[in-house]
């Protein structure tokens, strides 16, 4: 009986705990918003942190994009060869890239590199009260650091998933072009075919949509870090965890809301 | 609301509080705190790890909210203010934080530049290197300039951390444990900075401390915190000639040990 109870108080309290946090998450976003247009804006710290999430990110999303479209070919050609239809190897691989890995991996990539980044840099600002220190400066953080870098990863995600599909494209050639010496035109030519605009559009929305969810995430766990250097580490980790988590479940939403609309 | 400042004989009171309470959680930190200071005057509040002195200063700020009582700065309530208002009271209370908080990621200069260039964004570039020259020619750190924080020294740090408070040309400073970790001849520099401070930009200070030298070099008045209420205040004579035995063991700690 007096197990009961204090099961069922701990599930309660948890229920409570996830209500609290989901309601602090929607006032985070909504502040966001507030604060977004209202100025003075912080060009420059926006530009810098482009620049952090962009082209920092360039080596490692390159290697991943590349190999995404090289190993996706090598694995497809067997199966497509089986029934002769080798030749669809452009046609299947652009509309896997463009429509799924390309805005996947680019998020995923992200998710880990700048969204732990996020986290533990802002984490480690709250700790050591660098946070505070601007707020008794009379400068808002907020506006600093969290709206400068929702804007930079919402911007630079659909930039970089471009140029993963561009890259995991050229990888997806190479491989086609050495077992069948295709051209490139030809090549690019039937990856295009068919390819529409609502497949080009559909990614860089979801690409808009995944940036953001980095962004906000990082922001909101390294803001909210507790508990000095473990509370970093806790914060980055989950940055990693959760936004992940809410890419796989946006990827859903936006592919039902798509596929209905084709 | 905002309250007329008082006079009180020819010096104007700054910060008033008044049965000031807050908690965490159950943790009751401070139990009806009431507290006056007057222009240029230098508070020392004195008391054990943990007794809520650097609360006191947080919520001076406004960077906690108090539970309840009237905690009013410069004639405004701060608890009372909206974002704007608190930002605007803000620019004129600088605040020393304990680890000093500077910027990681930004040199001594862009340390000190960033809380300038933000409300002063009328000043030329040549200005702006003017004003952090001069406020660290103030502290004596001039050679740092153009170093990142990790290559600094606790007591350099502690500096830079009263440099980028002071280029706002604040009407109140609060130090949070100014001496806390620095060797003894550092937080001797650390004291005189505090009474040159005073001096040069007519600030009123409330200094949070656990450290009898400092409360005794760097105090008009002290008061002594003690399970989250004041049970002694006055000039470091008085507070310290008082019979009570919680004083005298604070007294006896901290000198003899």
């Amino acid at each position: 009986m007096y197990f009961k109870k204090s099961r069922d108080r701990i599930f309660s309290k948890k229920i409570d705990q996830f209500f609290i946090d989901l309601n602090d998450g929607l006032q985070f976003v909504l502040r966001f918003f507030r604060e977004v247009f209202k100025p003075p804006f912080e060009f420059k710290e926006i530009l810098r942190q482009c620049y952090e999430v962009g082209y920092r990110s360039l080596f490692l999303i390159t290697l991943t994009g590349f190999i995404t479209g090289l190993v996706f070919t090598k694995q497809s050609r067997p199966s497509l060869s089986a029934f002769g239809a080798s030749s669809w190897l452009p046609s299947l691989v652009s509309i896997a890239i463009i429509r799924a890995l390309a805005p996947l991996v680019t998020a995923l990539i992200a998710a880990g590199k700048v969204g732990s980044n996020i986290g533990a840099e802002l984490g480690s600002m709250k700790v050591t009260e660098q946070i505070d220190a601007m707020e008794v400066s009379a400068v808002n953080p907020f506006k600093f650091l969290v709206v400068s870098r929702v804007v930079a990863t919402t911007l630079m995600v659909p930039m970089l998933m471009c140029y993963t599909g561009c890259v995991g494209m050229l990888g997806s050639f190479l491989n086609v072009h050495q077992n069948e010496q295709t051209s490139f035109i030809s090549f690019f030519q039937a990856a295009f075919s068919s390819i529409s605009f609502l497949d080009i559009f559909s990614s860089l929305i979801k690409s808009v949509v995944y940036g953001f969810t980095i962004g906000i995430v990082g922001c909101y766990k390294g803001f909210h870090a507790s508990h000095g250097t473990e509370g970093v580490g806790k914060a980055a980790n989950a940055s990693v965890v959760l936004s992940m988590f809410l890419i796989f479940v946006e990827e859903i939403l936006i592919v039902q809301i798509t596929n209905s609309l084709r | 609301m905002e309250e007329p400042q008082k006079n009180t004989g020819d010096k104007e009171l700054v910060i008033s509080i008044r049965d000031l309470h807050k908690s965490f959680g159950g943790n009751q930190v401070l139990k009806g705190i009431d507290l006056d200071v007057f222009q240029k005057e230098n508070m020392v509040v004195l008391g054990r790890s943990g007794s809520g002195k650097s609360v006191l200063i947080k919520i001076v700020c406004g960077l906690l909210k108090p539970d309840s009582g009237v905690v009013n700065v410069l004639g405004k309530e701060v608890d009372q203010l909206n974002d704007r208002d608190l930002r605007e009271l803000r620019l004129k209370v600088g605040f020393s934080f304990q680890s000093s908080a500077l910027y990681d990621s930004m040199t001594v200069r862009e340390n000190l530049a960033f809380p300038l260039v933000r409300h002063s964004r009328h000043l030329t570039k040549k200005q702006v290197t003017t004003e952090i020259e001069s406020v660290l020619n103030d502290v004596g750190l001039m050679q740092t300039i153009d170093q990142m924080p990790s290559d600094l020294s606790g007591g350099q740090r502690k500096r830079i951390g009263i440099a980028r408070t002071l280029i706002l040309r604040p009407q109140i400073m609060l130090y949070d444990e100014p001496t806390s970790g620095l060797d003894p001849i550092t937080s001797i520099e650390i004291n005189n900075l505090i009474n040159l401070v005073r001096v040069k930009f007519n600030t009123t200070s409330i200094i949070i401390t656990h450290d009898l030298t400092c409360a005794k070099s760097t105090g008009d008045k002290v008061a002594m915190l003690f399970d989250g209420k004041f049970i002694q205040q006055g000039t470091f004579k008085e507070v310290f000639s008082s019979d009570d035995e919680r004083i005298r063991n604070f007294y006896n700690y901290n000198f003899i040990g």
